[in-house]
């Protein structure tokens, strides 16, 4: 079983992405063995109220069962937390937010708000760090990357809140995880698909100073190739258990936690 | 065969009291995905006693002898590029001459002065003359001046490349930073200038474009900093091309610029 926790459905704004229909994800899945994907509608990210885009989403997830849809929320617009209980109604894995791109503070008293309602409703909450490394990002996306120490804030505003953050890299992680309390760092899980294999060994470091219990498998597909996060899991010398862990046990039990 | 056109090692005298992991790290990742040879060089002293990009003569010089000992060390996995300062153009050439008759088969110029600088020219001779490839490290599509480094794009590596027909380059990552969608159109036309498809970016549509603009017979497979980076790649690309265009990203492409000999099976 594997678990694609970091996936996009819809075009891209900035630069023209193949592969973004659904049946091109799945058949990427199919391609690349994975049995589900977590999927956001990506052109909503740039939306004035990304739900907008998340009928389309749930509608699409209905027809492809294989795509859990991941809603996007914007905790500024009026109705959010309705949906919110949509999501949780149509049996969303999570839901994310955006706040960087919304213009909004990360941690700002309207993101604690959803992440309470997020606690509350015992939805986990997806927060991407980036989207593009930003050296090559268009002119016009500017957009800042999403604070550490934002992450940090939210996993303290309410003991319940569970984060999923994508498109990490190592020090990031490193500085939110060692800057929590365990209890706290138990409550975040990361994705793998900006962290770094060998030679420098990121992800094995990690695996060791933190454990395999915090990581997920995502791809960040379409907009990153998909086999990148199978082929630095298979430069690594890890137990079968860990290995599975991280394809979908760790995603299961992030979504089971209620 | 499967040859990593960019690769890098580090010594005992670099800022990484790790090297020796590394090194060995890479290694034992191009066994697991089938690296036959790496192509690699190293950066003078990588900042320790010089920087990165503006290395010094004594740091090149105690850095090429590192990655000669490497070759040497393994002679079936390594070949070394030779590294030089363009702003020291009597060492270079000398560095150069030294470096490719101990066995090395190609040039690294980095950032130490821009690409379409007069400076590069009596390398580029040097290089067409000993019928080796030059490795340019591109930042993609330059839009002012980074610290650190005098970095180039690929607009500025085609006026070097115009001027050097006989020579072939390496246009350094394509996924190493900067928007590769500029740097494409900027070299369409030269058909001495080589696609290099390292670096840590995977971004969909970029193997995509790098075919669709120079084509597989000027595209060429390697890691740098990332190797998963690279064999995602290699993946992503088995879907796209066949398996006679893959085998030419592999190696076949390599094997036409670099000199005869400097691989095993050609």
């Amino acid at each position: 079983m594997r678990i694609d926790t970091n996936a996009f459905l819809g075009s891209y704004p900035f630069r023209r992405v193949p592969g973004t229909s659904p049946e091109a994800v799945l058949a990427a899945m199919d391609r690349l063995g994975i049995d589900q994907a977590w999927v956001t509608h990506l052109p909503g990210v740039f939306w004035r109220d990304p739900a907008a885009g998340n009928k389309w989403l749930l509608d699409t997830c209905d027809r492809y069962p294989r795509l859990r849809p991941v809603p996007a929320i914007h905790p500024g617009v009026a109705g959010w937390r309705e949906s919110v209980d949509s999501a949780r109604a149509a049996g969303a894995p999570a839901v994310r937010c955006d706040p960087t791109f919304y213009g909004i503070e990360p941690s700002g008293q309207a993101v604690r708000a959803l992440g309470a309602a997020c606690a509350v409703s015992g939805l986990p909450l997806v927060l991407a760090v980036r989207l593009e490394d930003g050296r090559q990002r268009h002119p016009n996306d500017r957009a800042a990357e999403l604070p550490a120490s934002a992450v940090r804030t939210l996993v303290r505003s309410d003991p319940r809140l569970k984060l999923l953050i994508t498109h990490a890299d190592r020090p990031f992680i490193e500085e939110v995880h060692f800057g929590s309390t365990p209890e706290e760092a138990a409550r975040l899980w990361w994705d793998i698909c900006w962290i770094w294999g060998p030679p420098e060994d990121h992800l094995q470091i990690l695996l060791r100073t933190i454990g395999h219990e915090r990581f997920v498998l995502g791809t960040g597909q379409p907009l990153r190739i998909p086999e990148n996060a199978g082929a630095k899991l298979d430069l690594l010398d890890m137990s079968a258990e860990a290995r599975t862990a991280i394809d979908s046990g760790n995603a299961e039990a992030l979504q089971a936690v209620r | 065969m499967l040859i990593d056109v960019h690769a890098h090692f580090l010594h005992d005298r670099t800022p990484r009291a790790d090297w020796r992991d590394r090194n060995a790290s890479r290694l034992a990742a191009g066994e697991r995905i089938g690296i036959t040879i790496h192509v690699a060089s190293i950066l003078g002293s990588w900042g320790m006693t010089s920087p990165t990009y503006f290395p010094s003569q004594a740091d090149l010089e105690y850095g090429n002898d590192a990655m000669i000992a490497l070759q040497r060390q393994h002679p079936s996995r390594i070949r070394g590029y030779v590294a030089v300062n363009p702003n020291y153009t009597a060492e270079a050439l000398a560095e150069i001459t030294r470096c490719l008759d101990a066995g090395m088969i190609g040039i690294k110029l980095a950032a130490s002065r821009r690409a379409n600088d007069p400076l590069l020219d009596p390398i580029c001779r040097m290089a067409a003359e000993r019928a080796v490839p030059v490795l340019h490290h591109v930042w993609q599509s330059r839009r002012g001046e980074y610290a650190g480094q005098e970095a180039s794009d690929a607009w500025e590596l085609a006026e070097l490349a115009a001027r050097h027909p006989a020579v072939h380059f390496l246009l350094a990552h394509i996924g190493g930073g900067g928007d590769w969608l500029q740097s494409l159109p900027a070299i369409r036309g030269l058909s001495n200038v080589m696609v290099d498809l390292s670096g840590s970016g995977v971004d969909g549509g970029m193997l995509e474009a790098c075919i669709d603009t120079v084509g597989v017979q000027r595209l060429l497979w390697g890691c740098d900093l990332t190797m998963e980076t690279g064999w995602a790649k290699l993946r992503h690309l088995e879907q796209l091309l066949s398996p006679p265009q893959i085998e030419m990203i592999r190696w076949g492409n390599a094997v036409r610029i670099f000199p005869p000999g400097a691989f095993p099976s050609d």
